[in-house]
């Protein structure tokens, strides 16, 4: 059975006994995306780093945008009620419509993420794969 | 416009259809039994869940009677304000889309504390992380078992101890015998149902207006006033909608049955699609409260609303009988007992997993169970966790629970999310560190909760409370974020960092 922890014994493909690797792979190298051609200048873990840095900051962006966009909401809830309380249309209140556009911004961002994940972050998974199969 | 007066008395309808989800939840259950012999299945449905499965079962172990009748009946009765607990519930999911779901499912196997502990001393990590998690889970329980038992004596006219007893035994039946998998599929029958209730009620409400959202939301304002188009007075204090909202945004990156799910996607590519699928789902449920809550307010009325239940509660359910006569009240009722069910097997179940996985097996057993061990454990751990269920809820009887679901997201929130993101995201993450955050959310959570209005003032009837938010997430997750941090930078692990680089790998690449 797999152990459920991180198992320090087998060490042989690990970033540690690697040669080419720093003992603290902590800095993320900006210039080693893993392109198709990226992958073959950089070892594993590097390209490993970069792509987790990649997907990090593309994370932290996304995440920022939706509470951005939910406690802007709740902020002109708190402080503008008025101006949530004007009708655009009869019964179409700013603060209907805004509402709404809080979920549709939900759908929105999570489209983005899924397109980016399937269009870039799937195929460089796969390239990584690779690259730390031949490594091994 | 036609007396609404059946909600509340025995109904062989509502009953029928309750009768007939009951008996097909059971046929599920058995069939999944025969499927369920390993931890593997009991868990996590043996890793066979496809993602369009998995996305409608996130949404129905989410969707919450709470959210569907509670949303409604506060719409209706208070109009606008009700509408930031709809968008509230929803903004959650994109955060656990870009943040937990994938190297949640790369990292662990059967619970979030298998991702926190991935390359942390298991022992303290699993030991707070199932304090974490149970605290959630005991409260989530109390609010629903209690929840359960006032609705089903509205809706059926079943006394609330029975209305207990069902649930609970029922709930325990899903889980013992069919696991993950049946527990999935109850997820399924139910948000399916919920999701086609609700929508056959808002095109009935709409056909009343033209299938125009603005006539209906036009008359509303002209019947009770163009107040009710805008902000009232449920956000009077900002500093509590602020506190209310952090706590529902990161308390479901943080809900242990949540995160239990997407280890039963075959891989991480489809945790992320399920979680896609979810968000659309959930998405388009709380557009439909919008109209079902307006529709509430101009056809039934506020006031007759509250005359059956001061929380507003029946709003969905009067509006159902009005629109479609006994029959569609029935199926409504039905699926609001289906909603109760579906969510306390979720809980039950990671609950279990919490207690068998992580507490047995990872820290008693140091790791090494015997074989067939930790699955006896987790049924065994079920039946309690049923019993203690069941024992709750009559204690709770009467008593107002509804700050119980925001304690909940409070700690979920607090305790979980921010280990959870430390330890995928920041390589210093130590054992103390991430052990120390769990403790300090879940305890300054409790603590704060117990000195807020929502217990001084609402529950223990003080004239002022020592804390002054009804909800401590706005204290209470920095805190443990800055308590992982410091703890972490302060008492670092000796390989922690270099472990960090193997872990890295395994979060984008999976285990094998």
């Amino acid at each position: 059975m797999r152990t459920l922890e991180y198992d320090p014994a087998p060490r042989e493909t690990d970033a540690s006994t690697d040669p080419l690797q720093c003992p603290f792979p902590a800095l993320p190298s900006r210039a080693m995306a893993p392109s198709s051609e990226g992958v073959h200048l950089a070892s594993a873990a590097t390209a490993t780093r970069a792509l987790a840095v990649r997907r990090w900051r593309l994370a932290a962006a996304l995440t920022s945008a939706m509470v951005g966009v939910y406690f802007g909401f709740i902020a002109l809830v708190a402080y503008r009620p008025g101006l949530l309380g004007r009708q655009l249309q009869p019964g179409l209140s700013v603060g209907i419509v805004l509402g709404a556009l809080v979920i549709v911004a939900a759908w929105t961002l999570t489209f983005v993420y899924v397109n980016w994940a399937n269009r870039v972050y799937d195929p460089a998974l796969s390239a990584l794969r690779a690259h730390h199969d031949r490594e091994a | 416009m036609t007396a609404v007066q059946s909600v509340g008395t025995p109904d062989g309808v509502a009953i029928a259809f309750f009768a007939g989800f009951i008996g097909l939840t059971l046929a599920i259950t058995y069939w999944a039994a025969k499927r369920t012999s390993s931890t593997d299945d009991f868990y996590a449905a043996g890793r066979t869940v496809t993602a369009g499965q998995n996305g409608i079962a996130l949404a129905g172990d989410y969707m919450s009677a709470a959210s569907f009748l509670g949303i409604a009946g506060l719409v209706a009765t208070s109009g606008f304000d009700g509408l930031i607990y709809s968008t509230g519930w929803l903004v959650g999911w994109p955060v656990v889309l870009f943040l937990i779901a994938e190297p949640l499912r790369n990292l662990g196997r059967y619970t979030f504390a298998d991702v926190v502990a991935a390359r942390l001393d298991p022992i303290p990590v699993r030991i707070a992380a199932a304090g974490g998690t149970l605290a959630t889970i005991a409260f989530y329980l109390i609010a629903q078992m209690v929840g359960a038992g006032g609705l089903i004596k509205l809706l059926f006219g079943i006394p609330y101890e029975a209305a207990v007893l069902i649930v609970g035994v029922a709930m325990m039946a899903y889980v013992l015998f069919g696991g993950m998998l049946a527990t999935t599929w109850v997820q399924i029958v139910k948000a399916v149902l919920l999701l086609g209730g609700a929508a056959a009620l808002a095109l009935l409400v709409l056909s009343r207006f033209h299938f125009d959202p603005r006539e209906l939301f036009a008359q509303a304002a002209a019947q009770y006033g163009t107040g009710v188009l805008a902000p009232g007075k449920l956000v009077s204090n900002p500093l509590d909608a602020i506190s209310l909202g952090l706590a529902l945004m990161f308390g479901t990156a943080g809900l242990p049955h949540i995160l239990m799910r997407f280890y039963t996607v075959p891989d991480a590519r489809a945790a992320r699609k399920s979680v896609f699928i979810a968000t659309g789902l959930i998405g388009l449920f709380y557009l439909m409260t919008f109209v079902l809550g307006f529709g509430a307010m101009v056809l039934v009325g506020p006031d007759a609303i509250k005359a059956i239940d001061a929380g507003g509660n029946m709003a969905a359910p009067m509006l159902a009988e009005l629109l479609g006569g006994r029959p569609f009240l029935g199926f409504i009722a039905a699926v609001a007992f289906a909603t109760i069910l579906a969510v306390v097997a979720g809980l039950a179940l990671s609950g279990a997993a919490a207690i068998s996985h992580d507490l047995w097996s990872s820290v008693i057993r140091r790791g090494h169970p015997k074989p067939g061990e930790e699955l006896k454990v987790a049924r065994l751990a079920t039946i309690g966790l049923a019993l203690v269920a069941i024992t709750l809820g009559i204690l709770f009887k009467g008593q107002n629970v509804a700050f119980m679901v925001g304690l909940a997201f409070a700690i979920a929130a607090s305790a979980n999310f921010p280990a959870l993101v430390l330890s995928i995201f920041w390589r210093r993450t130590s054992t103390a560190g991430a052990a120390s955050s769990m403790v300090t959310g879940t305890i300054a959570t409790l603590v704060l909760i117990a000195l807020s209005p929502a217990v001084q003032v609402d529950l223990l009837h003080h004239t002022s409370a020592i804390f002054p938010l009804k909800n401590p997430a706005l204290v209470s997750i920095p805190l443990s974020f800055a308590t992982g941090l410091i703890v972490s930078l302060l008492f670092p692990d000796r390989d922690g960092v270099a472990r960090y680089a193997a872990l890295e790998k395994r979060l984008m690449l999976g285990a094998d």
